[in-house]
């Protein structure tokens, strides 16, 4: 497999920045990592994963989608999209890269939602396979494998070098683009790594976490527990999880009248708010209990209900190391589980 | 760019009818003329105005009409306010058709029909009626029952009198809720209505109206001897996108965007009880 030294780090990133705009997660002031433009001196972090998901990079927390301009009785629509720019996101994880495709079953099915294809087309995924996944981790819950993440290409590391390889046409133009740096190299210190890895990745303690009670077979159970009331009592409903999640993708639809024209904004929603569906008629979610227990079903029941089977969680653990009460999808998955 | 279905088309309000109190129907024609798009009876478009807000409403005339598209519109928030108090020659925005269709083409075909339907309720059904009337022969009976809390609350009540009750094969029976001076129909709640005149249980019907008015409907059919694989309903959750990705509509794993607005009871039956 080709490899390029840690210490030569900066150089690839120097050189893939040339073609197009690269992302690599950087630590912020506060600590928490975050993906940030690359140039001269933004530096890999070390953090095990961005403190928010990369859904960013497709489903903005806020995006413009159309403006009118209004005159007298007469509206004009003017289409604002514009072509993305090919960029690179650098370091992803396993987790959060199995979450572009429940993004992708959603926002790629038809119709197309041409603002998030635009940004997929022209993004190259470049992963990070995991080396110290954390006590919060659980992504093996949902069948995904940190020391093997997908994506156009991904890269391992065994603490000396970075190893790295292309699965699509899209992570072949990457490597290409840096091959001038890259040499072959023997694996086995690397597979050694990995070994170990796994090692930790069963020893964690979400390891055995098991889906068997849920999934879309279980609907009108799982629905009617009577834990629901319980768990949710202390919640909130302040969407922190909602944010954070790199599989939550409701969206609202706002206007801004800037007193030139009106912007018609695209938003980032959570059914964890009260007036999600709030109607001129009522809201059939009246209490916390009723949004609480959507946000749990749609992953865990409703999505693979839709989704032949496949779970809408990746098992990244943010909501864990998050939420402000410390309640989230484990505990629940815990608290409803029949055994 | 392809087309996104959130990016609107113009539509263009060329009349503007008082139905009731509270009720006001505007028909909608592209700024060049004709319709803005086809539709099927029971589905549904966007309608904003921009920085007002945009919200889903159902197309109340039937595709058969080939010259505009009707909404009816209950007053009853900041979007349906503004839409009350403008001028006809007013622009709109308007996306869709969204959300599936009563089957009028398939399992409605040749059947005796029902329609049952409380105050604003009649909107969606009369797309289908009038596409009945405009197919007749493609449908058996025709039966409408429809009630509202008074006289004044009927929306269409013109063209029930004028068009509906002259059709010798459409049978319409009006109800109010309470007696008033100038009206010497039936006066009662719909679903006991339904139940004093027992329609034929062979029957397929058609019911929309408020929640409390549909449940007691429904049981009212089931006592007559109507299943629940006979009942169309359509719904009404609050929608954003209109296309099953926002995410706020769904009972169960359906989006009544996308999988609805129509539903028979019994698929219903089988979704969580969220609505």
């Amino acid at each position: 497999m080709l490899k390029i030294s840690l210490e030569k780090l900066d150089d690839l990133f120097a050189l893939a920045a040339q073609k197009q705009t690269l992302y690599i997660p950087a630590d912020r002031k506060d600590g928490g990592a975050e993906f940030t433009k690359w140039e001269n001196g933004i530096k890999l972090s070390n953090a095990l994963n961005t403190v928010r998901s990369a859904k960013d990079f497709f489903f903005p927390q806020t995006e413009n989608l159309v403006d009118f301009k209004m005159e007298g009785k007469n509206i004009e629509v003017i289409d604002i999209r514009e072509e993305s720019e090919d960029f690179v996101i650098f370091g992803v994880r396993a987790c959060d890269a199995e979450s572009f495709k429940i993004l992708d079953s959603v926002y790629l099915s038809d119709p197309v939602d041409s603002y998030y294809k635009n940004r997929r087309d022209h993004a190259t995924v470049v992963t990070m396979a995991c080396n110290r996944p954390s006590e919060t981790c659980f992504c093996s819950a949902f069948g995904i494998d940190a020391t093997a993440p997908d994506g156009d290409a991904a890269c391992y590391s065994d603490g000396k070098n970075l190893f790295i390889e292309a699965f699509t046409d899209k992570g072949k133009a990457f490597v290409d683009s840096v091959t001038s740096l890259l040499e072959e190299g023997d694996t086995a210190e690397l597979e050694a790594v990995q070994a170990k890895t796994k090692e930790i990745l069963s020893q964690l303690p979400l390891a055995n976490l098991s889906t068997d009670s849920f999934g879309g077979d279980k609907l009108n159970e799982l629905f009617n527990s009577e834990k629901w009331s319980e768990l949710s009592e202390s919640c909130l409903a302040c969407g922190t999880c909602t944010f954070v999640c790199p599989t939550c993708q409701c969206y609202d639809i706002k206007d801004f009248n800037t007193g030139h024209g009106i912007k018609r904004f695209r938003c980032w929603d959570s059914c964890m708010y009260s007036d999600f569906t709030k109607m001129a008629h009522g809201n059939p979610r009246l209490t916390q209990v009723e949004r609480f227990r959507q946000r749990f079903m749609h992953k865990l029941v409703y999505y693979p209900a839709n989704n032949n089977g496949k779970f809408g969680c990746v098992g990244c653990g943010r909501c864990l190391s998050k939420c402000p009460i410390s309640m989230n999808i484990v505990k629940v998955m815990k608290a409803l589980e029949v055994k | 760019m392809n087309n996104d279905t959130l990016i609107p088309h113009i539509g263009v309000v060329t009349d503007i009818r008082i139905d009731t109190p509270d009720v006001k129907t505007f028909r909608v024609v592209s700024p060049e003329g004709g319709k803005v798009f086809e539709h099927m009876p029971g589905q549904c478009a966007m309608l904003s105005i921009p920085g007002v807000g945009e919200a889903m409403f159902s197309i109340t005339s039937s595709p058969t009409n080939k010259e505009y598209m009707e909404f009816s519109i209950k007053k009853c928030g900041c979007l349906t306010n503004w839409l009350h108090m403008m001028d006809v020659g007013q622009q709109i925005t308007i996306r869709g058709p969204y959300g599936n269709a009563f089957p009028v083409e398939t399992e409605l075909k040749g059947k005796d029909l029902l329609f049952i339907a409380g105050g604003i309720g009649l909107a969606p059904l009369r797309s289908v009626i009038n596409y009945v009337r405009d197919n007749r022969a493609n449908y058996g009976d025709v039966q409408i029952v429809y009630g509202s809390r008074s006289k004044q609350d009927l929306v269409d009540y013109d063209e029930i009198l004028n068009e509906w009750m002259k059709d010798d094969n459409v049978d319409v029976n009006l109800t109010i809720d309470n007696p008033q001076n100038d009206w010497d129909g039936h006066v009662g709640f719909v679903p006991n209505f339904v139940k004093e005149l027992a329609p034929s249980t062979n029957k397929t019907v058609l019911v929309c109206g408020p929640p409390i008015m549909i449940k007691f409907t429904l049981n009212a059919l089931k006592e007559i001897g109507f299943t629940e694989t006979q009942v169309y309903t359509t719904m009404e959750l609050r929608m954003k996108c209109g296309v099953g990705k926002c995410g706020r509509c769904n009972i169960g794993n359906k989006y009544v965007c996308k999988d609805g607005p129509v539903f028979r009871y019994d698929e219903l039956g089988e979704l969580p009880d969220e609505y």
